[in-house]
């Protein structure tokens, strides 16, 4: 072997190198174009053959809300009005904000973990840096996320919206919060669904405690006041209900006369532990991740 | 000449019996253990060789004789249990055409795709895209979604994707041609002057007369290990005579 490395190579012919041992998701931002590409392909191939296409990724979140507004705004009285002054005043847009983010959310990870069963075929056949596909699944959900915050904006906007710029980045920091965990979390179940099938009915019920785990229907407050402050600071520590309260706080709060009050230490503690928790999150992904995919092709 | 590919002494077990839900090896770890969880087989078994620059190999062997297995070590998309593979530049797989493919994508958003999935830049694939659509003979069908391809259109440029990734170290499983007879001469001719071009390559296949052409060395494999390697002509000579 020595005396190869004293020869003249070009460019393209570098050290010898174990193949098939990537350096995870950083290979991820190499194949920028890949990533692109598998994208593209998730977008123009989801809605093939249907007619209203795209149209759905705007009927579904509206029929959501819709249902969750009759039932919870005004059968289970959340919403404020004259006659239930104890509600959340323009409680449609408090749950809107949150629901679009936690769609995002479930949309992600559930795609995510299904994405190297999904890719069975290639990841057997071809190697590349396996993460693309939990990522690119992650990106996909992003895309059909646009749309649905447009509406929201829409809606803020009518009913009197002006954020601050801090706020802004708030919900910036918030959505940051929400695609990291799906990431992280994506790379282990979609990891571990290649070996054991019951990691997509895991996340699909773990989706739907999220969904109520945070503070998307009601607010933090009623935790506060059924459990407790402990029980609160618990309750914080889910990035999630950090992330959704991040989107109330920029996009329903300015809609209101601004007398609602974040949790307490809302962003000078919890918005940087549920950051730091976001980051940990895809750390511990990625190490799984990692552990696991020596085996992905000979286990699909 | 520098190495391209070294294989050292890599072993790979395969189980027989997968344990697919949770239940069971959840119960296997609560009674410690006993047993094995599934039954394992060696597909390769302490394989060692080398393969210089621009050497056009055969891996030669019966059905399971672990051919595939090994190409798939030197593609990276299977890792050893014991033992290292190491390559040199980029390797590329013509392993099985057009696993990349989507049948509702167009030929044209497909060939991106593929190249870059195969390893090609952006850059490369503009450029070559031309080539690419000439070679497969798709013409004016290169817009139209893959799923109303022909089954040899579809082979057809899968293939000439695959042959235009460029890379240093080709690897070839069971398709050297595909479609009709003169699009098989092309395939046949195409990877020929890849060779003479000094790529190197490592093919499997089971048409012996069409390895003869091709390949100078011969690799025979059995039960997972190297038991010939000579030039194609006395490999071949081997298989035939079991």
């Amino acid at each position: 072997m020595t005396a190869v490395s004293g020869e003249p190579e070009g460019p393209a012919q570098a050290e010898l190198r174990v193949p098939g041992r990537g350096a995870g998701l950083r290979d991820v931002a190499r194949h920028r174009f890949l990533l692109k590409l598998l994208v593209d392909k998730e977008i123009k191939v989801r809605y093939r053959g249907s007619v209203l296409g795209l149209l759905w990724s705007y009927v579904k979140p509206g029929v959501q809300f819709i249902v969750f507004y009759i039932a919870l705004g005004i059968f289970l009285g959340l919403e404020q009005s004259d006659r239930n002054p104890d509600g959340l005043p323009n409680y449609a847009i408090y749950l809107f904000s949150g629901i679009v983010l936690i769609n995002f959310f479930s949309e992600a990870l559930g795609n995510a973990s299904r994405s190297i069963v999904g890719n069975s075929g290639l990841i057997k056949k071809i190697y590349l840096p396996r993460e693309l596909f939990p990522v690119s699944a992650i990106w996909v959900s992003g895309v059909h996320f646009l749309p649905q915050i447009v509406i929201l904006v829409v809606a803020c906007l009518f009913t009197g919206w002006s954020p601050s710029v801090l706020q802004l980045i708030v919900a910036v920091v918030g959505f940051l919060i929400a695609a990291l965990i799906a990431t992280g979390l994506g790379l282990i179940f979609g990891a571990i669904n290649v070996y054991y099938r019951d990691a997509e009915n895991l996340v699909d019920m773990l989706l739907m405690v999220a969904t109520w785990a945070s503070p998307v229907l009601y607010s933090w407050e009623m935790v506060r006041r059924q459990l407790g402050d402990t029980a609160l600071s618990i309750y914080m520590l889910n990035p999630l209900t950090v992330s959704v309260e991040t989107f109330h706080y920029a996009f329903w709060l300015p809609t209101t006369d601004q007398q609602f009050e974040l949790p307490p230490g809302f962003l000078p503690v919890w918005l940087p532990v549920a950051l730091a928790v976001a980051l940990f999150t895809v750390i511990l992904g990625q190490y799984l991740f990692r552990r696991l995919e020596g085996r992905f092709a000979q286990e699909l | 000449m520098a190495l391209a590919i070294e294989i050292a002494g890599i072993q790979k077990r395969f189980a027989l019996r997968h344990t697919r839900s949770l239940k069971e090896t959840v119960l296997w770890l609560l009674k410690g253990r006993k047993g094995d969880l599934s039954k394992t087989f060696p597909a390769l078994n302490d394989v060692s060789l080398t393969v210089e620059e621009g050497e056009t190999v055969a891996l030669l062997g019966f059905n399971g004789s672990g051919k595939s297995t090994l190409l798939k070590h030197i593609s990276g998309v299977m890792l050893p249990d014991t033992g290292t593979v190491r390559t040199r530049g980029r390797v590329a797989g013509l392993i099985e055409v057009g696993a990349g493919f989507h049948p509702d994508l167009s030929g044209r958003d497909n060939v991106f795709l593929n190249g870059a999935i195969l390893g090609m830049s952006e850059k490369d694939i503009h450029r070559q895209f031309d080539s690419i659509v000439d070679f497969a003979e798709i013409g004016e069908f290169i817009d139209t979604e893959v799923r109303f391809y022909s089954s040899g259109m579809y082979l057809r440029l899968a293939f000439s994707v695959a042959v235009h990734t460029d890379p240093n170290v080709f690897l070839i499983d069971e398709i050297l041609a595909v479609g009709d007879e003169p699009f098989q001469r092309k395939c046949i001719s195409k990877i020929k002057e890849l060779a003479e071009a000094g790529k190197t390559l490592v093919v499997v296949s089971h048409d012996l007369d069409l390895i003869a052409q091709i390949c100078r060395r011969g690799i025979v494999l059995e039960k997972g290990r190297v038991v010939h390697d000579a030039p194609v002509a006395e490999a071949i000579a081997h298989i035939r005579r079991q």
